[in-house]
């Protein structure tokens, strides 16, 4: 331990390196502001309660295998499926990609020492749990959970159709998750753009870190759109307010007459003013994880940098506007310019498509289970996205509008992302964070049997939509041949949830037999590969010269730089890695020995 | 190319790729727009789809010498950023001509005039007075001539719900404080099932409805016969729906 590098960062000094002062234990883990002990919360979290949602699911699945069902009643179906969209939605993949993730990443891929506000970030973690045990608590109350859906559609979620208190819960949970959310896309964007390491320009930063910053805007473009929208909802249901409530507006005729009271489909438009921006603020960060995965599985660089990063901001800037495609069908919105805008989006996307295959393209492809959940998610994806262009045609929406065809949708998308993408991530980082290597094959065992098992459960759901079956139904008519489909989508959902309980006994083995996993044991392309696993407290003792977005292959590499803009030799922005600094030996791996090395800083 | 071909192909007796088949004008049009995109939609899919597949088997490692480290390819990535464009265009265009056509509002020869609320169905027939509601948990059913132009004004009761009948391959939500219209056609003699979409609280799964054409004789018998506002509808309790309350 000899150069200490000390970045220049805004605001004051670099703490050099030091051993970590303070409680060890469980109170460690309740003081922490270390973004990765805090980053390591988040996703246990998420986890945890992603396997509760996906039980919810398995409910679900489980009363549609029959007409009637009698598994649970109507009342309990309705919870269920509530429960489930608004964990899977605001607890778990947000949390897991922006809370989880990005927190561990996004400060050791731009060599900071910390998230920005380390303070805040505790704070945003401790709100998301409270916000969190507060939707669950729903389920003990009498009464029982919110029952509206997780878009909680006004008139049906004011105080004279749903007047419970699990509701409130509801509502009260997601502006604890939501400033949860706002404050960490403050801390991502102001770390991102002002604790960056010397050389580590904003077109050197790894696409992952590029995502988040993108999605951190949007988050912040996003979040308190929603959260405003959920405290006027409040209002209406307990001070009497008339902002989306029609109750007692009717005239003699028994109509509602809007001129002497709220407006109910305001609360769509402004709860698709959030909701549109989130599913791609719950999609970058995922995508992210794929193009980190891609090149270095592929042994090349992230093909189409730039491209990239523009087709991350132009999908966050068109995302902002295309929230009414949610509301075709009811009949207020300018139909032609919302269906534009959500046909284009399909543009930007289809770039970042091409670019994941042309990183893979003449590459030495290397199958692990990070990259075969990757290659999982573009599957499940293309076909997400070439239905969603479908629906971004207003008559087609029409007639799938809220028909299982949307459900088998959004699921190819966000199961794509939040799960595909989501573990594969996991898996590609597990080593960094904890030091020890997943087994691979019990990952490929979880692979295949997710994969099967995820077309398996959503194909038949597009083929019950074309036929007409409507979602969030606890019950359907019998003789229309809608019964055997329902059966082979929940025995996906079954073959889903077993290969989840694979993972458990991945990470079961990881803890009772380590492997370790060195630092750097993908032959990784990015910064964080080049600290130890896990990093040291404030991550670095040495930072390498940063000349390219892939400083650690740089390092070890220094024969095979990117080769840029066709040009067929030439080192990154006509440099050799190494010619600028005082040298450190190149060309040797940075195995496991977790010995320091790097050039200290100029 | 594929988009264009699609679309044009879309004119002709093509099965209808799992949706039903429309009784209406309106659902013709939707449905071969739905045929166009279909097709061009399995075609973008079977390419990007082989492209996939056929990276991930040719290029799976066979040695471990280090590929070449290209970045960038100009030409290549302008291509795919316009095709794209101009396909997407082409789309909206074809959109655009058949929503016009779906959402117009001819004069009508007879109107109806839907509510929706928890959880049932009126329609009422205003020139005629006739009125059908159905109960809580009955399934009413509403009769429409072959034939003319039926215009249907949609409002709601209370909370959002969902007109949606498969075979007219359209819905509409119906919400309080907004009156939606829109036009039918219908072609076909027949009975059809109805159902609300929007979720709407506890018995939003058994909100059903029926859809009875008839022809324009047999529909002016059936208004005679029910004049006088308030009849409640026949409907009886449908065996699904009695088998599943609980
Ligand atoms: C673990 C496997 C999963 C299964 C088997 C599953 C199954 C289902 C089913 C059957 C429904 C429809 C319920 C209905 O309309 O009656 C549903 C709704 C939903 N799911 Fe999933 N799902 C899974 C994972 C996910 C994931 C990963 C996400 C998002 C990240 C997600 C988000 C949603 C949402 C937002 C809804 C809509 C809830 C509503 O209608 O309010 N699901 N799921
Ligand atoms: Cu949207
Ligand atoms: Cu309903």
């Amino acid at each position: 331990m000899t150069d200490v590098i000390v970045p220049k960062v805004a605001g004051g000094a670099y703490a050099p390196v030091h051993e970590e002062h303070g409680p060890t234990g469980l109170m460690k883990w309740i003081t922490t502001t270390d973004h990765k002990v805090i980053g390591m919360s988040y996703m246990i979290t998420a986890v945890a309660l992603f396997y509760i949602a996906g039980l919810l699911a398995l409910g679900i699945r489980v009363q549609l295998t029959t007409p009637h069902g009698t598994f649970i009643s109507f009342q309990q179906y309705n919870e269920l499926f509530t429960m489930h969209g608004s964990i899977m939605m605001y607890l778990f993949a947000g949390p897991f990609a922006f809370g989880g993730l990005a927190n561990y990443i996004v400060p050791l891929q731009v060599g900071a020492p910390d998230m920005a506000f380390p303070r805040l970030n505790a704070l945003s973690y401790w709100l998301y749990l409270g916000g969190s045990i507060m939707m669950l608590m729903g389920f003990g109350v009498a009464g029982g959970s919110a029952d509206f859906g997780w878009v909680a559609y006004a008139p049906l979620s004011t105080s004279t159709y749903t007047p419970g208190l699990g509701e409130d819960l509801w509502i009260m949970a997601l502006v604890l998750t939501g400033f949860s959310a706002i404050f960490t896309g403050v801390n991502l964007v102001a770390t991102i753009f002002y604790l960056r390491a010397p050389g580590m320009t904003m077109f050197r930063m790894p696409i992952f870190t590029w995502n988040m910053l993108v999605t951190g805007i949007l988050i912040l473009i996003a979040f308190p759109v929603l959260t405003a929208a959920l405290v006027m909802l409040f209002c209406d249901r307990h001070f009497g307010t008339k902002i989306y409530s029609v109750t007692g507006c009717h005239t003699t005729a028994g109509i509602v007459d809007v001129h002497a009271c709220g407006s109910a489909v305001l609360w769509q438009n402004l709860f698709w003013f959030f909701g549109h921006p989130e599913v791609y603020i719950l999609a970058l960060p995922f995508f992210g994880i794929a193009t980190e995965i891609f090149p270095v599985f592929s042994r090349k660089p992230v093909f189409g940098y730039k491209g990239m990063v523009f087709a991350t901001m132009s999908i966050a800037a068109l995302s902002t506007g295309v929230w009414a495609h949610h509301m075709f069908t009811t009949g207020t919105v300018l139909l032609p310019f919302f269906s534009l805008m959500s046909l284009l989006i399909a543009v930007p996307t289809g770039i970042k498509f091409f670019n994941w295959i042309g990183t893979m393209w003449r590459g030495q492809l290397v199958y692990t289970t990070p990259m075969l959940m990757s290659i999982g998610f573009l599957f499940a994806f293309l076909m997400g996205g070439v239905t969603g262009v479908m629906l971004a045609s207003p008559p087609i929406d029409f007639f799938v509008h809220t028909t299982y065809f949307v459900v088998a949708h959004f699921h190819q998308v966000l199961f794509g992302t939040a799960v595909f993408a989501g573990f594969a991530g996991f898996y590609y980082w597990y080593p960094k964070m904890f030091g020890r290597m997943l087994n691979d094959r019990l990952g490929r065992v979880h692979f295949v049997l997710l994969f099967v098992g995820f077309w398996v459960t959503f194909i038949p759901q597009y083929v019950l939509g074309l036929h007409g079956m409507p979602r969030r139904v606890a019950s359907y008519p019998t003789g229309l041949g809608w019964q055997s489909w329902n059966i082979a989508s929940t025995i996906g959902a079954f073959m889903i949830a077993f290969s989840f309980v694979v993972l458990l006994v991945n990470v079961w083995v990881s803890w009772r037999y380590p492997v370790p996993a060195g630092d750097n044991p993908w032959d990784a392309h990015t910064l964080e590969w080049f600290t130890t696993s896990p990093p040291p407290h404030h991550n670095y003792t040495h930072l390498p010269q940063i000349r390219s977005e892939r400083p650690t292959w740089d390092y070890n590499h220094p024969d095979a730089p990117t080769i840029r803009h066709g040009r067929s030799q030439g080192p990154p922005n006509g440099h050799g890695p190494y010619t600028g600094g005082d040298g450190g030996p190149p060309g040797h791996g940075n195995g496991s020995a977790g010995v320091a090395r790097g050039v200290p800083a100029t | 190319m594929a988009v264009a071909g699609g679309l044009l192909l879309a004119g002709c007796n093509l099965p209808t790729f799992g949706e039903t088949k429309p009784i209406t004008s309106q659902g013709q049009d939707s449905i071969k727009l739905w045929q166009g995109f279909f097709i061009a939609g399995a075609v973008v899919f079977l390419f990007v789809f082989c492209l996939i597949a056929w990276a991930s088997i040719r290029y799976r490692r066979r040695s471990h010498a280090i590929p070449r480290q290209t970045q960038y390819h100009t030409i290549l990535e302008i291509f795919y950023t316009v095709i794209p464009i101009v396909g997407v265009l082409i789309l909206f265009g074809f959109t655009f001509v058949t929503e016009n056509n779906v959402d117009a509002l001819p004069a009508p020869k007879v109107s109806v005039t839907v509510t929706a609320f928890q959880w049932g169905w009126r329609f009422h027939y205003a020139k005629q007075d006739v009125t059908v509601i159905g109960i809580e948990l009955q399934d009413p059913e509403m009769v429409l001539p072959q034939g003319e132009t039926v215009r249907i004004s949609l409002r709601s009761h209370d909370v959002v719900h969902g007109f949606y009948v498969p075979a007219f391959d359209f819905s509409r939500y119906a919400q309080p404080g907004i009156t939606n219209r829109f036009t039918l056609n219908l072609h076909t003699l027949g009975t059809y099932r109805g159902q609300c979409t929007q979720y709407c609280g506890l018995f939003h799964s058994l909100m059903r409805f029926r859809v009875r054409v008839v022809t324009p004789a047999q529909f002016a018998t059936w208004l005679r016969t029910h004049r006088s506002g308030g009849t409640t509808s026949r409907a009886s309790l449908t065996a699904s729906a009695g088998g599943a309350v609980r």
